[in-house]
């Protein structure tokens, strides 16, 4: 990857909004790639695509290549690569793989049902 | 990347010692280098701990620092688990010897979405390694891999090129796996990692369990094929390589005393060598065990050091028993020369028994090894493996020039030389208690029936304990065969009584030829006496003619004178 770290979007930092009931909460997502192979490229691309269409403006995402910051790997507990951790809203989650499967990362997101889902926070 | 094994590819294949007691000399050196090992087994058959121990003995040893990856065990319920083991983990990651990393996987928390790969775990233990310079991995165990990532198809492909990665990163790594079913892990592990597969066994025979080990492949080299005993205890992990000994130890002319004087007289007078195997076998309270406790009392006097495994009798018991016949064990054992290990035989599989009895002895290094009784192992019908025990117990304590005794106890139905679990061929010097009933009365009698090298007594002794003792008293051969007890008393009284008498009358006759001498010296003496009187008297007589001769010349001289006669002419006359 050509960057190391990529802030794609920052949004405000409002707590309130964040714990709120609205299906209008802060995501933060971070994406463990090895390098700049095709899978990781596709994976980036993927997600970058999920994320404008379903979370415009409420979600901050890092892009950490493993490769640069090797022990990570060890202290967020990644085995596969691409790894998608969503830290935040909970559950915790991990979605594995290029995210070309679009309902999975959804599902993974959490925001398949996102009108029914009553958040735990 | 390294590739060591190139170097040496000609000779031999490089082997990494695993440091683990036993297990280096089965595989010639250990496993082998800069390759995967698969340990296999079931569900607490020790294969963390063997990994574990790889490690730590390599990163203590062997100054080659490694890294464990569990997939199952947090890191710090493996440092509490090892730790009564007596391995600091904490210790060993602080010096930065040893990295830990547990792999977490939660299958719930897991989403796939499409193609991925494992590259995040290669980059992560890459990261381990290189930070430590590691040149050991353990993986335990991979296969957990497969229950929290579901696409079998990725995981396989990924595994294969793990193996390959590790090979290629030169460390010698452990892969442990469950037993499968019918395969040797549950995966099937052993398809990628083929160039050394060890199987460890836990099994149950008759309510006592045994801990194995097998080679079961080991490319490129050659390996004990067996099941090998091993045993966890305190200090870790012992393999038992005992089978794979040769009959090539050195043996020793030194001879050492069996601490009954007589006994040593029936073997050349010089007791038994030192390094053999003596089976002392006999009936029930016989005096198997005091000849065992005289042999001790006479190594340590002698400041040897003595083992003795009792397997029936407490070691109180038994000294207090062979205080009654004078044989002191306890200040031996406070001087710390001899150690009695009072196991139950039931307490542990045969196999165990070996390999604690390899544990003690390593540690204790005796000079001398008892074992009392042996045939408290034969339970159920055993008897090949009972054999095969004390052939590996014999084996070992020969090559380490240890003097073995053990005891056998006959039952008094089968006879005598069969009964002994079927190791005569093992023993160098046997001895035979048997009881000789005679006259309503039980009595011991030993003899040799073999000893190995030397010319041995071919008599049968009666065997008498007392309070200072055994011992062996001459046997007396009668009428109706060989006499003991009150038998033999009672002929050594009339033999005692026959030879007084004799005696007796050497004594008188020697008195009247003494008296003879007196009688015929006093007859001498008054002969003398006679004679001298007599010479004397004669001599008188003599005399007193002489002196009439004389006198009757002189009277006729006077004569002659008073006549006026030629005096001359009477003289010449006289004369």
């Amino acid at each position: 990857m050509k960057e190391k770290k990529t802030k794609v979007k920052s949004s405000l930092d409002d707590l309130d909004l964040t714990v709120s009931n609205q299906g209008k909460e802060q995501y933060i997502l971070r994406l463990y790639i090895t390098g700049s192979t095709i899978r990781s490229a596709l994976a980036l691309t993927n997600l970058k695509k999920i994320c404008k269409e379903y979370l415009e403006g409420r979600y901050e995402l890092e892009v950490i290549d493993l490769y640069q910051h090797p022990s990570l790997a060890k202290g967020e507990q990644i085995i596969a690569a691409p790894t998608l951790i969503k830290k935040l809203p909970l559950p915790f989650r991990r979605i594995i793989g290029d995210m070309s499967d679009k309902e999975k990362v959804l599902l993974g997101l959490d925001l398949k049902e996102v009108k029914e889902k009553i958040d735990f926070q | 990347m390294k590739k060591t094994e190139l170097k040496t590819f000609n000779n031999d294949l490089p082997k990494t010692p695993t440091g683990i007691q036993g297990f280096d000399e089965i595989t010639a050196g250990g496993l082998p280098k800069g390759r995967p090992t698969l340990i296999c087994g079931g569900a607490g058959c020790g294969k963390t701990l063997f990994g574990i121990e790889f490690l730590v003995r390599g990163a203590t040893q062997f100054n080659e620092p490694g890294v464990f990856m569990s997939f199952e065990e947090t890191n710090e319920e493996l440092t509490i688990n090892v730790a009564s083991l007596g391995f600091d983990l904490n210790d060993l990651v602080k010096n930065k010897k040893i990295a830990l990393d547990h792999v977490h996987i939660e299958r719930s928390e897991i989403e796939e979405t499409g193609e991925y790969d494992l590259e995040a775990l290669f980059i992560r233990l890459g990261y381990a390694i290189d930070s430590l310079g590691a040149k050991r991995v353990v993986l335990d165990t991979i296969e957990s891999l497969f229950a929290g990532l579901p696409n079998q198809l990725i995981l396989r492909a990924e595994l294969r090129r793990l193996f390959r990665w590790l090979k290629d990163k030169g460390v010698t790594a452990i892969i442990t796996g469950e037993r499968g079913d019918e395969t040797l892990t549950r995966q099937g592990l052993e398809e990628y990692v083929s160039d050394c597969v060890i199987m460890l066994d836990h099994r149950v025979t008759e309510q006592t369990s045994t801990r194995r080990l097998r080679v079961v492949k080991y490319r490129g080299s050659t390996h004990g094929t067996n099941e090998y005993p091993f045993l966890i205890d305190e200090t870790g992990f012992s393999v038992l390589p005992v089978t794979s000994l040769g009959l090539e130890h050195i043996v020793s002319n030194e001879r050492i005393s069996s601490g009954i004087k007589a006994l040593d007289e029936m073997l050349e007078g010089k007791g038994y060598y030192r390094g053999s195997t003596v089976l002392v076998s006999g009936t029930a309270g016989i005096g198997k065990t005091s000849i065992a406790a005289h042999f001790a009392e006479a190594a340590c006097k002698r400041g040897e050091r003595v083992l003795y495994f009792c397997f029936e009798e407490s070691p109180n018991q038994l000294m207090r028993n062979m205080l009654s016949i004078g044989i002191k064990l306890e200040p031996w054992v406070r001087k710390g020369l001899l150690r009695f290990q009072a196991i139950r035989p039931t307490l542990y599989g045969l196999e165990m028994h070996l390999a604690v009895t390899h544990k003690f002895v390593n540690e204790f290094k005796p000079d001398i090894v008892i074992l009392d009784p042996i045939n408290t192992f034969v339970t159920g019908d055993k008897e090949f493996e009972v054999k095969t025990l004390l052939m590996r117990i014999v084996d070992f304590l020969k090559v380490n020039q240890i003097t073995a005794l053990f005891t056998s106890l006959t039952s008094s139905e089968c006879r005598m030389e069969s009964s002994d679990v079927g190791i005569s061929s093992l023993i160098d010097t046997w001895l035979l208690l048997r009881d000789i009933e005679l006259n309503g009365e039980r009595n011991r009698g030993m003899y040799v029936l073999k000893s190995r090298g030397m010319a041995n007594s071919n008599q049968i002794r009666e065997f008498v304990l007392t309070n200072h003792g055994v011992e062996l008293r001459d046997v007396y051969i009668g009428a109706s065969g060989v006499l003991t007890g009150s038998a033999r008393i009672a002929q050594e009284a009339l033999e005692n009584s026959k030879v007084f008498k004799r005696k007796h009358e050497i004594e008188s006759k020697k008195r009247e030829i003494a008296r003879k001498r007196g009688d015929m010296e006093s007859k001498i003496a008054t002969m003398r006496a006679d004679f001298a009187s007599e010479e004397s008297e004669a001599i008188k007589i003599l005399e007193i003619e002489q002196e009439m001769i004389k006198r009757l010349e002189q009277d006729k001289m006077e004569m002659a004178k008073s006549r006026k006669a030629k005096t001359g002419n009477i003289a010449t006359k006289n004369v």
